[in-house]
């Protein structure tokens, strides 16, 4: 049990958010927040790891054997669907923003300001 | 009851199924098809509220049931606050669809099943026991909400909206995720019940706090507290009108709703010693979020976004009263969005259908434009009045049991806060009542406090027209009537009170979910009107009508007034209004400073 995985993950999580924030451009700021979703696998595997364990596939290993905890690797596995779902719509608007507004810097999208 | 995965199956099945046949199917099966869904949800939703009144259930799904007080199964668990939320959810739906057959001039199959996902994600978030399907579903109806905001995908506006609205809630939920992980790497479970059990007993240890602020903050991006807020009035300014009506009118306050489900269900536990600080801490998050909101609603010209700072400033109201972390709060809360929801849907339609006609939403280009309209602007009045909580409409009585809550809980104040919020927000829709229809105040420009035009932003309906079908003014007198009608329904706001009680009893709740059975509460008291209620609505409702005359034929006393003060105000204003960039960069910061400050302030104040 080792406290990296973590550590890697609020660095992702924060890495993602300051690549939106910074973002000139909406492939990037899409990307970006991929990576802040990278930070969610983390935590969920890290959380599931157990040393010296096998993967969970009891069909291949006794069942007695110590396996790595399969419940968050379904999460991650909806976490997967979720991500591509979200992304594959996100980039389909931002292919739509290149096209109305002629440009994918987020400073230039002005349809909406107070 | 094997009738309550229907909830969620029945619209899921649904939806694809119009997609399939959505090149071979008359526009009027989609219209009949989705609403008749929808009609058979909100049934469903309601066969449940009425079994669950006399006993909440846990439904195992696939019979998974627990053993031990260990879950491995998937639970929907069942109780009134729950499943009147998704009754709610679905009656806005029915709204909602009806409302479109004569909005949308073209609508393929596409929308309805839109429509219907989102009530099924809407009905399972309300109806689930477990953590992780919470997320999820908060997920789905994300995903299909900016879908649904992007609709309009040739328009500049609806692309902007949809994506400022899609990445900041997809942050929200990703914290999220990592705060059920959090959650389940220090119990082993996802079911609520079954984390509350194991936490209870335990002090809150900073994991726990973490967890709580990842939650929290996600779930105050749904509801859209300040600072993480800026994505709604975006998608508001832009989604289709029947879209805005399921937002503003329900699916914002179901963040609140989570926030109370979660507290209530897992952390009542650990946070105990510590609950006048947490309550503290909410409260001060919802007043700021209540007053901001209101401040920027009054300010707008553009009605939907106008409309859509209201519903911030209501949330605000809301986070409030959850934040009281009584019953009486609960039960406000609860009663009050009932009342808000329904007129703010209605408001929204009735916006729409100025849009539809005149095609314009700017309340300068609409100025005198309804003269000939007195229907629609005595409804928009009555939508302004129902806000300000008027005694003794829905929203009044909600109002009521927030301000005895408040008054509980020693903070006397908060009442003050509440009637501000009623004022500003009744008040702006009044302002523009008599603005559009009665041809009062400043036509074009004079006004400078609200100069920024709004005519860019919306491009959702063009065409002039010269007609309004019924049908779109029917919907929302219908919505109106109710949120007059169902506050004074006998039996209903005790019922309500009744419901928020056992909704907040924790050590019941893990009873009824994982050991089955007949729960058993203690009797629930209920409240009274007091007199104070009575001028809190009364000055509530003078204030809205006071404050649109003043902007409406006094707006030149303001020349008069000192620069000292005038300058400063003003300036104060050009600065909360130029905060909302439209740049989701700036969005994003902000989210991260709010959830460094609830993350901060938790860890000083709760641990």
């Amino acid at each position: 049990m080792s406290f990296l995985p973590f550590a890697v993950a609020a660095w992702l999580f924060l890495a993602g958010l300051y690549g939106i924030v910074s973002s000139r451009n909406l492939i990037r700021t899409i990307l970006s927040l991929t990576i802040v979703q990278s930070a969610t696998y983390l935590v969920l595997l890290g959380v599931g790891y157990a040393d010296h364990a096998q993967a969970p596939i009891f069909a291949d290993i006794p069942q007695t054997a110590k396996a790595v905890d399969p419940v968050v690797q379904v999460l991650v596995l909806t976490d997967i669907v979720i991500e591509a779902t979200v992304t594959a719509l996100l980039l389909a608007m931002a292919v739509q923003a290149h096209k109305r507004f002629g440009s994918l810097d987020p400073s230039d999208l002005r349809a909406l300001r107070d | 009851m094997h009738i309550t995965a229907l909830t969620v199956a029945v619209p899921m099945i649904a939806a694809p199924t119009l997609v399939a046949f959505r090149h071979w199917t008359p526009r009027i099966l989609n219209d009949v098809g989705a609403t008749g869904v929808a009609v058979a949800v909100a049934t469903l939703c309601a066969l449940l509220l009425a079994k669950t009144i006399k006993n909440p259930f846990a439904y195992w799904l696939a019979g998974w049931r627990p053993s031990h007080m260990v879950t491995i199964g998937i639970s929907l668990s069942i109780d009134p606050i729950g499943a009147g939320l998704a009754t709610f959810a679905a009656i806005l739906v029915t709204g909602a669809l009806v409302y479109s057959w004569r909005y949308f001039d073209a609508a393929d199959g596409l929308f309805h099943a839109l429509m219907l996902v989102f009530l099924a994600a809407m009905a399972g978030f309300s109806l689930t026991g477990d953590l992780f399907n919470l997320v999820v579903f908060f997920e789905l109806m994300g995903a299909v909400a900016y879908a649904l905001t992007a609709y309009k995908i040739e328009e500049r506006g609806p692309i902007q909206g949809g994506i400022n609205f899609a990445i900041s809630n997809s942050i929200a939920a990703y914290a999220m995720f990592v705060g059920v992980a959090l959650l389940y790497a220090r119990t082993g479970a996802l079911n609520m019940a079954q984390i509350g059990a194991a936490l209870d007993g335990h002090r809150a240890d900073p994991l726990v706090i973490v967890a709580m602020t990842l939650l929290f903050i996600g779930f105050m991006t749904k509801a859209a507290a300040i600072p993480v807020h800026f994505w709604l009035a975006d998608a508001h300014a832009v989604a289709p009108t029947p879209v805005c009506v399921l937002f503003s009118g329900v699916m914002v306050e179901l963040g609140v709703y989570a926030i109370a489900r979660l507290y209530w269900t897992i952390f009542a536990g650990p946070m105990a010693p510590h609950a006048e600080e947490l309550r503290a801490i909410l409260i001060a998050f919802g007043t700021v979020t209540a007053l901001w909101g209101a401040v920027m609603c009054f300010s707008q010209r553009h009605i939907k976004r106008l409309l859509a700072f209201s519903t911030i400033s209501h949330v605000g109201l809301f986070l409030c009263g959850i934040g009281l972390l009584s019953a009486k709060g609960l039960a406000g809360v609860a009663t009050y969005i009932v009342g808000h929801g329904l007129t703010k849907a209605a408001l929204f339609m009735l916006a729409g259908v100025l849009l539809h006609r005149f095609g314009t939403i700017d309340e300068f280009d609409l100025h005198g434009v309804g003269r000939g309209l007195p229907l629609i602007g005595a409804l928009f009045a009555t939508g302004g009045l129902l806000l300000a909580a008027v005694p003794v409409v829905t929203t009044f009585f909600g109002k009521s049991l927030l301000d005895g809550a408040a008054i509980d809980a020693h903070y006397a104040w908060l009442p003050t806060v509440f009637v501000i919020s009623s004022m500003c927000t009744g008040g702006a829709v009044l302002r523009l009542t008599g603005r559009v229809f009665l041809g009062w105040g400043a036509s074009e420009r004079e006004d400078v406090v609200q100069a920024v035009p709004a005519r860019e932003e919306e491009d959702e309906e063009t065409a002039t027209r010269d007609f309004t079908p019924r049908l779109m003014v029917l919907v929302p007198a219908v919505l109106l009537a109710g949120a007059i009608m169902i506050g004074l329904i006998p039996g209903a706001v005790p019922g309500i009170e009744t419901a928020a009680a056992h909704f907040r009893d924790h050590a019941s709740y893990i009873g009824w979910v994982l050991h089955g059975g007949r729960a058993h509460f203690p009797p629930a008291s209920t409240s009274h009107l007091e007199t104070y209620d009575y001028l809190y609505g009364a000055g509530a409702t003078v204030g809205a009508i006071v404050l649109a005359a003043v902007t409406l034929f006094a707006y030149r006393l303001k020349d008069r007034l000192p620069a000292i003060v005038l300058s400063p105000a003003l300036a104060g204003l050009r600065t909360l209004r130029g905060l909302h960039s439209g740049h989701i960069g700036d969005y994003i910061a902000w989210w991260t400073a709010g959830a460094a400050l609830l993350g901060g302030t938790s860890l000083v104040f709760l641990k």
